[in-house]
């Protein structure tokens, strides 16, 4: 008798299934906790109060990363409200046993580029995180998705989480992408498409020859913005790419042979299905721009901003409105038209060293215009040591770019680098929610190559015909 | 947690899609490392002048809402951030009861964490909440989880769906994890039968 066919997703769920009864949620076991500063002291509190421990500390790992400083490390933190947090992470993971990354460690960075950059990160593992963005770690092919924090103690006191299972949605990407087009303006145009809930309820597995033509550096960022499309998760079958890219990381297994014939079974079979399945033609895709306060609010850069009468729905109506008006649009301009002020590349969806390689080469040569002040900042300070080692930061600086330490920073705001109201930003970030880069700040979610065209132009331009 | 059998509270309309958590408690109020406390800052961007006075226009401040316990809203309520303190600021603000065509994920699991009941309706059923706070004074809706019914005292009954799981752990208020700890030697089994860390898979 044969097996019957499963998906990549069904494959990693039968495999981490602790206990199942009828009328309860699946009792999941999980492989890998990550922790950050912000979500997890009320966890670690709980923890305490009820006497409990840290299951599996070495299947845990932390970080501090969305409230630190970018600026000059070996000054003290000014925000003290921020230091207690930081603090008490530390202090946590020190009364728990748990490996904290920490603040001068090099290999501190955002909690979605350390994993995979450790070798944490590998295929056919479940992930979780107090994070949305834990989605990241899928383009491993990894079941990987964000918590609240009553979940995140419940991981810490048992390893497990009591999971619904969700529906399977395939999005395949068919073809090539055209030149200038990258993974962070195919995940856009994806989240445009499927808009910001229609991935609600689902696992979403990428497919298709767009996909794995990808790095993994890439494949990440496309799995980072699944949460955008409402999606907790979304993989990316492991192959050939993921292999090499693991190799010889820290925290691999030390067969690592043996590893790949163990990934090398998860790939989705042949005659599996899913719930649902969409298809795109990835040269249909341009360098995409979002225009409002959400991400499935994008078009393509060489079309113009929408008006609120191009939506059929009264509520898309509505939200097109107010996303204008917050956004100081009025519906009509050419997107290239729109003036920024402030450029950010960084964050967990695009902070990598191949994303500050591209950012740098639009950059080389040139100038960040008079009236805007543009930053990078490095997911990870072993991002950070390459990309001075390669030479990528001498390039930002002389391009006058400023060059800062590791950490979320104006991907949220936490920490003092934000925008002030009204200013305009081309970010290569994942949410432009109003006031997400700092209250009244205009965000525009961009590539890496598309802030740094606009940085230096001073405004939004079309990469396709940047020399 | 705490259980959740029965509500019945004035309800306040939020018109508006997308409603995320980064607006529901911005980040400058994550930084702290207690529980409580969030419901002064709930919709603070929104709900307050640039001087720090409350905003006349914005629709939880208005006089007849005051005292709401049961919140509508547009689809795709608590999308963005897995930030619990979005249901925290909520709750600590006075909801029990979140009505929309619906939620994201992470913060539907979230509500039911913390006694919260979120409920799931069709659009048109939405707009006819709307259309009733509109035309009702003093509105008040009832949700009875015991029986699955929201209702009103102007003959409108309507059956929701919850998962039955999650029913049940909110009427009980359970304790998660608890009941997962009762588990705890399948946890073990399943340890022991997948191997190590570095070397499983
Ligand atoms: S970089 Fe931004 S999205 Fe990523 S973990 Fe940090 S705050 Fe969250």
């Amino acid at each position: 008798m044969t097996a019957k066919p499963r998906t990549l997703f069904e494959k990693i769920w039968d495999q981490h299934v602790v206990h199942t009864e009828e009328g309860r949620q699946t009792l999941l076991y999980v492989d890998l906790h990550l922790v950050h500063e912000v979500t997890s002291p009320q966890a670690f509190e709980a923890l305490r109060l009820a006497g409990r421990t840290v299951r599996r500390p070495e299947r845990t790992l932390s970080t501090v990363d969305h409230n630190v400083p970018t600026t000059d490390r070996s000054l003290p933190i000014v925000d003290l409200v921020a230091k207690q947090q930081i603090d008490t992470l530390r202090a946590n993971c020190q009364e728990f046993g748990v490996t904290l990354y920490d603040i001068h460690d090099p290999r501190q960075g955002i909690v979605h580029v350390i994993g995979p950059e450790q070798g944490y990160t590998q295929p056919g593992m479940t992930i979780v995180c107090g994070d949305s963005h834990t989605s990241t770690h899928g383009a491993f092919g990894a079941l990987a998705f964000g918590i609240g924090t009553s979940e995140v103690e419940h991981v810490l006191a048992t390893q497990t989480l009591l999971q619904d299972k969700p529906q399977t949605l395939e999005l395949r990407v068919d073809g090539a992408l055209p030149p200038g087009v990258t993974a962070k303006d195919l995940v856009l145009y994806l989240i445009g498409q499927i808009t910001t809930d229609g991935g609600t309820g689902y696992c979403v597995e990428f497919t298709g020859e767009a996909i794995r033509a990808l790095s993994m550096e890439n494949r990440m960022t496309v799995c980072n913005m699944t949460i955008e499309g409402g999606a907790r998760a979304g993989l990316i079958a492991p192959d050939g790419t993921t292999y090499d890219f693991l190799r010889g990381r820290p925290e691999v297994p030390d067969d690592f042979d043996a590893a790949i014939r163990r990934w090398q079974q998860l790939p989705t079979d042949a005659g599996a299905s899913y719930n649902k399945s969409l298809l795109f033609d990835a040269a249909q895709i341009g360098p995409q721009v979002t225009w409002g306060t959400n991400p499935g609010q994008v078009v393509a850069i060489d079309q113009c901003v929408p008006r609120p009468g191009d939506f059929t729905d009264t509520t898309d109506q509505k939200a097109a409105a107010a996303a204008l008006q917050y956004m100081g649009l009025t519906g009509g301009e050419a997107i290239t038209d729109v003036r920024i002020d402030r450029a950010f590349i960084g964050s967990c969806t695009n902070g990598r060293i191949e994303d500050l390689r591209a950012a740098a080469k639009v950059a080389q040569g040139t100038k960040v215009a008079d009236h805007v002040d543009a930053m990078v900042v490095p997911g990870s300070g072993l991002v950070k040591e390459q990309a001075e080692a390669e030479g990528l930061a001498e390039v930002f600086q002389q391009a006058g770019f400023q060059w800062r330490e590791a950490g979320c920073s104006m991907c949220l705001a936490m920490n003092p680098d934000k925008l002030e109201p009204g200013q305009r930003c081309a970010s290569t970030s994942n949410r432009n929610f109003e006031g997400r880069q700092g209250k009244g700040g205009r965000t525009h979610l961009v590539s890496p190559a598309m802030a740094a065209a606009a940085a230096c132009a001073g405004h939004f331009v079309d990469i396709r015909d940047w020399s | 947690m705490k259980p959740f059998t029965k509500h019945t509270g004035l309800v306040a309309t939020m018109d508006r899609a997308n409603v995320d958590t980064d607006q529901i408690i911005p980040k400058q109020y994550l930084k702290r490392i207690e529980r409580t406390g969030f419901g002064e800052f709930l919709f603070w961007d929104w709900a307050r002048l640039e001087d720090g006075s409350p905003n006349p226009n914005f629709e939880l401040n208005r006089p007849e809402v005051q005292g709401a316990s049961v919140l509508v809203a547009r689809r795709n309520f608590g999308c963005g951030s897995s930030r619990e303190h979005a249901p925290w600021a909520l709750e600590d603000f006075g909801f029990r009861v979140l009505i929309a065509p619906s939620f994201a994920d992470i913060f539907y699991n979230n509500c039911f964490k913390n006694g919260m009941l979120p409920i799931r309706l069709s659009e048109q059923q939405v707009d006819d909440l709307f259309a009733h706070t509109s035309k009702y004074s003093n509105y008040q809706l009832t949700a009875d989880l015991e029986t699955c019914h929201l209702g009103d005292t102007h003959g409108m009954d309507i059956e929701f769906e919850i998962e039955p799981f999650r029913r049940r752990c909110l009427l009980e208020g359970l304790d998660d994890i608890g009941s997962t700890l009762k588990h705890e030697d399948r946890i073990t089994a399943y340890e022991q039968k997948s191997g190590g860390f570095k070397n499983g898979r």
